[in-house]
């Protein structure tokens, strides 16, 4: 019922919205949606379509943060009892107090133990409009004090069919901007922490693939560490290097006017 | 009813309960025993049915790449040459060259693999799609996080691209099903692609005089991630 009433004022507002412009302008960002979208109910494959009324704010505003893992899932496990799951938490308030001091608004996917979906995380970023996603992992492997940053491998491309994004692939009008937003951050990761990539990299991240938005990965070699304050003192030039990249990949990213216009 | 029917009647109750109280923890006993053996035979069948694929001395050694961890680049795979016998047949090929990955080189530090996974079956559609299903081992012991469960899939899939052209994609199964992830990270949902050119058989590539075991690391590391790790 949630799905059909989302989907027929999709199409409402794509009717209302019927003036056509061949180039792509900046265009107002809609009040920032509390991620109280239904999520995509399983089994069933719909459609990712952000929508909301225009405010007067244009460009990229908002970020929404992903902490990986949750509740009955700790993600990696390191000796000591270091949890990735708590890790990140950890981490993510030191990125959004960073991305805050840059002018975003931040969202986040959790903001204690629990565990939301995939789905139920990229809802919470399709649900705004000219949003970036980033999701923090800790990994098991890895040099120790080096930070990946991964984008969504190549995927099938989307046939324009009025802005409405096939769900599984929701990511795939976004590859090119998540490379650019991604790259930006690598490298100032790189400068940051000895031994980690210049380029980000790509993989099959499942977060990534039903994200409507630009997307990123970032991973923080890892949970083996003796002494988490180890991981600890990472968290600040993470932060920095996230909320500057994504303070210069902003110009970059022309949120379309209309609803079914695809970046 | 009389008195004395009566007391029959409770003795042979009374008889009955203690009967059952003696018999009962025997019966237990007696079916535990056998959920266990038929637990042990369900496993014995199991294994038997994932032998490793025998290498078949009369199949003609070729040179075979297999993609394991650099030890000198983190988080990077290096082609490892070992001549080996292999089928010209692509599903029993695929299997032995998976089967020698999964065995593992000779530093065990340098697996992608865990050591208690077990490739269960190998199936090739006849548009290049290979399907290869994985015991649970694979997800449940593959260390968690993105560059791990990528560098195990590269490993597969590069070591198939390096082997066997005919297999241009590759599906994951665990356990004979779908997952969502390998460990958490890695989306198993889609298919995996190996060779992107059309397939050709694969070259006689004999070699003579077998070295058993021989193998030469290549210089080459592969290309999974970029290096730049300071020694």
């Amino acid at each position: 019922m949630g799905l059909l009433s989302v989907a027929l004022f999709s199409a409402l507002m794509v009717f209302l919205s019927q003036a056509p412009s061949p180039a792509q302008q900046p265009a107002p960002t809609p009040p920032l949606a509390s991620p109280s979208l239904p999520s995509r109910p399983e089994g069933v494959s719909g459609s990712a379509s952000p929508f909301g009324a225009p405010t007067q704010q244009a460009g990229l505003n908002v970020v929404v943060l992903d902490p990986a893992h949750g509740g009955t899932d700790p993600g990696a496990r390191g000796t000591g009892g270091i949890r990735e799951s708590e890790i990140v938490l950890d981490f993510v308030i030191q990125v959004r107090r960073a991305l805050e001091l840059q002018g975003f608004q931040v969202v986040q996917t959790r903001q204690g133990n629990e565990n939301p979906s995939f789905d139920d995380r990229s809802a919470t970023a399709n649900a705004q409009r000219g949003a970036v996603f980033v999701t923090l992992h800790i990994s098991s492997t890895g040099l120790p004090g080096t930070v990946r940053v991964y984008v969504n491998s190549d995927l099938p491309p989307v046939a324009d069919s009025n802005g409405l994004i096939p769900w599984d692939r929701a990511q795939a009008p976004f590859l090119g901007l998540s490379r650019t937003f991604g790259d930006l951050v690598q490298g100032l990761l790189a400068q940051r922490f000895k031994g980690s990539p210049e380029t980000v990299e790509t993989a099959s991240v499942r977060q990534l693939r039903t994200t409507a938005a630009p997307a990123i990965a970032v991973e923080i070699s890892s949970v083996t560490v003796e002494d988490r304050a180890d991981l600890d003192r990472m968290a600040p030039g993470v932060a920095d290097a996230i909320a500057r990249g994504a303070a210069t990949f902003k110009p970059s990213y022309v949120i379309p006017s209309s609803p079914k216009a695809l970046p | 009813m009389t008195p004395r029917w009566k007391s029959w009647l409770i003795g042979g109750l009374v008889i009955a309960v203690l009967g059952a109280a003696i018999y009962f923890p025997v019966l237990r006993r007696r079916v535990k025993r056998a959920a266990r053996l038929q637990q042990q035979s369900e496993e014995q069948a199991r294994r038997e049915l994932t032998q490793p694929m025998v290498i078949n001395p009369g199949d003609p050694r070729v040179k075979t790449k297999l993609f394991w961890a650099s030890d000198t680049i983190d988080s990077t795979l290096v082609p490892v040459t070992a001549e080996l016998p292999l089928s010209n047949d692509p599903v029993v090929r695929s299997k032995q060259v998976l089967n020698t990955l999964l065995a593992g080189p000779v530093d065990a530090e340098l697996r992608t693999l865990p050591p208690d996974a077990l490739l269960l079956a190998f199936y090739l559609l006849p548009d290049g799609t290979a399907i290869a299903d994985f015991s649970e081992a694979l997800a449940t012991s593959i260390p968690s996080g993105i560059v791990s469960e990528q560098l195990a899939v590269n490993s597969i899939t590069r070591t198939l691209e390096a082997n066997v052209p005919q297999v241009q994609r590759l599906k994951i199964l665990i356990h004979g099903q779908e997952v969502e992830t390998l460990a958490g990270h890695l989306d198993l949902t889609g298919t995996f692609v190996v060779n992107t050119q059309p397939a050709q058989p694969p070259a006689a590539d004999k070699v003579p005089a077998p070295a058993p075991g021989t193998l030469t690391p290549d210089k080459v590391p592969g290309k999974l991630a970029q290096p730049d790790r300071k020694p």
